[in-house]
């Protein structure tokens, strides 16, 4: 018997579970880690300090604890009823923000101190500056790092499945439960992940390659 | 050369409506260096100073205190009657009126020259795109680059790119022009076209303050010279006296190691 063929349906559901967390978790990480540079490098203090602060606190936690915070504890406190698949994404998007914040941070400051201060000189307000000259010339340096922040979210996603989201990592729990031998299985996870790992760091190098063009 | 002196007193005769930027008693310090000290400086409406000195007097840092890119620690400065504010929008306006040319250009690495000179006017100032675009292009044509204006940066010389910096400026239409050192970083060649554009410019009434080492162009187009020597305010004077007959010892010392090349 094959693991793959007798159990597909199984198999797909999880592989797109893991897709769709993976898709939702980099929006929020993305989205939140540009603010979180942004609040850093910013020069209102509190915001300046709310960002470290969350960088600091996300970024040093095991996954594993902020999940079962998020999984036992939010939804005591903030929302009540909110589904496992969205914790499982607040949870694993708020962790790889922290990241994507650092990393954005390291490319505002490889864009030479000068074009801030012509921005600002023509009369530009901060949030224009980094909007509209500083972020667009970071992102070159960015793109290769934070291509690898996505690999690791995507990898990161397995630890949902122990939450009661459907993803590719728990299907392995699933099978090896029915008997079936775990090497196989392992396989196949692994392939599925490949998938979804080559296809983010594909768009990234196209990405790339599409900036260079532009200078 | 005549030209240039007949419209110089024709400002000095005019009545100066004012004084445009006022510095008083203005210190600051970078840790135990007391590179800004009891800095007072008036510049009238149309008038041309030039700040020169050895390196490390101070003077490009009282450049960029007059639109607070660099905070003083105490004093006073004005521009326009109004105390430069903190941090902040208002601070972002008054400085679409100060228009500021840096030694390394700074253009704007990843936008063409048009949109260099653009982008001040559309983002800051709200122009509509098609007027800000002619704008622009009437002050490349001004400067001499227009034909560059879809080309990045990276693509021009020095010369060319410091031509746009100041197209840049020009674009906000700003009270008052600041140049720190603009020529330093260019190659001797290419020297003189940035300063014919600003003679020009002088020519025209703008207000300018110019800290350079071309003491040419500080004999040519300023109304007065300020020399700076261990964050002082050393010397004062008309480009004339100053250069034939210095007051001060530092003054003379440093004019007398420039000038015997």
């Amino acid at each position: 018997m094959n693991v793959l063929l007798d159990n597909f349906s199984e198999f797909r559901d999880g592989f797109i579970g893991t897709v769709e967390i993976t898709a939702v978790s980099s929006v929020i990480a993305l989205v939140l880690g540009l603010l979180l540079a942004g609040f850093r490098v910013s020069p209102v203090p509190p915001l300046r300090f709310f960002g470290t602060a969350w960088v600091t606190l996300l970024r040093n936690t095991p996954l594993t604890l902020l999940f079962l915070v998020f999984y036992f504890v939010v939804p005591e406190i903030f929302f009540p009823g909110m589904s496992s698949f969205l914790l499982g994404s607040l949870a694993l998007g708020f962790y790889t923000a922290s990241f994507v914040c650092e990393t954005v941070r390291s490319g505002i400051n490889t864009v030479p101190l000068g074009q801030a201060e012509a921005a600002r000189s023509i009369g530009m307000t901060f949030t224009q500056t980094l909007r509209l000259i500083v972020l667009p010339q970071a992102t070159r340096t960015v793109i290769p790092p934070l291509s690898s922040i996505f690999i690791a979210l995507t990898k990161n996603s397995a630890i949902a499945g122990a939450f009661s989201v459907t993803e590719l990592f728990g299907w392995q729990k699933l099978m090896s439960d029915q008997g079936y031998d775990i090497v196989p299985v392992f396989v196949w996870v692994a392939l599925g992940y490949l998938v979804v790992t080559f296809a983010i760091s594909g768009a990234f190098r196209l990405l790339e390659s599409r900036m260079e063009v532009a200078r | 050369m005549s030209g240039v002196s007949v419209a110089k007193d024709a400002e000095d005769a005019a009545p100066a409506s004012g004084d445009l930027v006022v510095l008083s008693n203005v210190n600051k310090h970078f840790g135990a260096l007391h590179v800004l000290q009891d800095i007072d400086l008036t510049i009238a409406r149309g008038e041309v100073v030039v700040v020169i000195g050895p390196s490390g007097s101070g003077k490009s840092t009282l450049c960029r205190t007059i639109n607070r890119l660099e905070t003083i620690d105490s004093g006073a400065i004005t521009i326009d009657g109004k105390p430069l504010p903190q941090e902040g929008r208002e601070l972002a306006r008054l400085r679409a009126d100060v228009g500021m040319v840096f030694q390394s250009f700074n253009l704007f690495a990843h936008k063409t020259v048009l949109e260099n000179v653009m982008l001040g006017q559309t983002k800051v100032r709200r122009t509509e795109k098609k007027q800000a675009e002619a704008k622009a292009r009437a002050l490349l044509d001004r400067v001499g680059v227009g034909t560059q204006a879809d080309k990045y940066p990276a693509q021009l010389s020095g010369g060319q790119q410091q031509r746009v910096a100041i197209a840049r400026a020009l674009a906000m239409d700003p009270k008052v022009m600041l140049f720190d050192e603009p020529t330093s970083a260019l190659d001797p060649e290419m020297i003189n076209e940035v300063l014919e554009v600003m003679q020009q410019l002088a020519r025209d009434g703008m207000t300018m303050i110019v800290v350079t080492h071309e003491m040419g162009f500080a004999r040519s187009a300023a109304n007065r010279v300020v020399f700076m020597a261990d964050g002082k305010i050393v010397e004062e004077a008309t480009p004339d006296q100053f250069f034939s007959n210095p007051r001060s010892d530092r003054a003379k010392d440093f004019l007398s190691k420039i000038l015997h090349h």
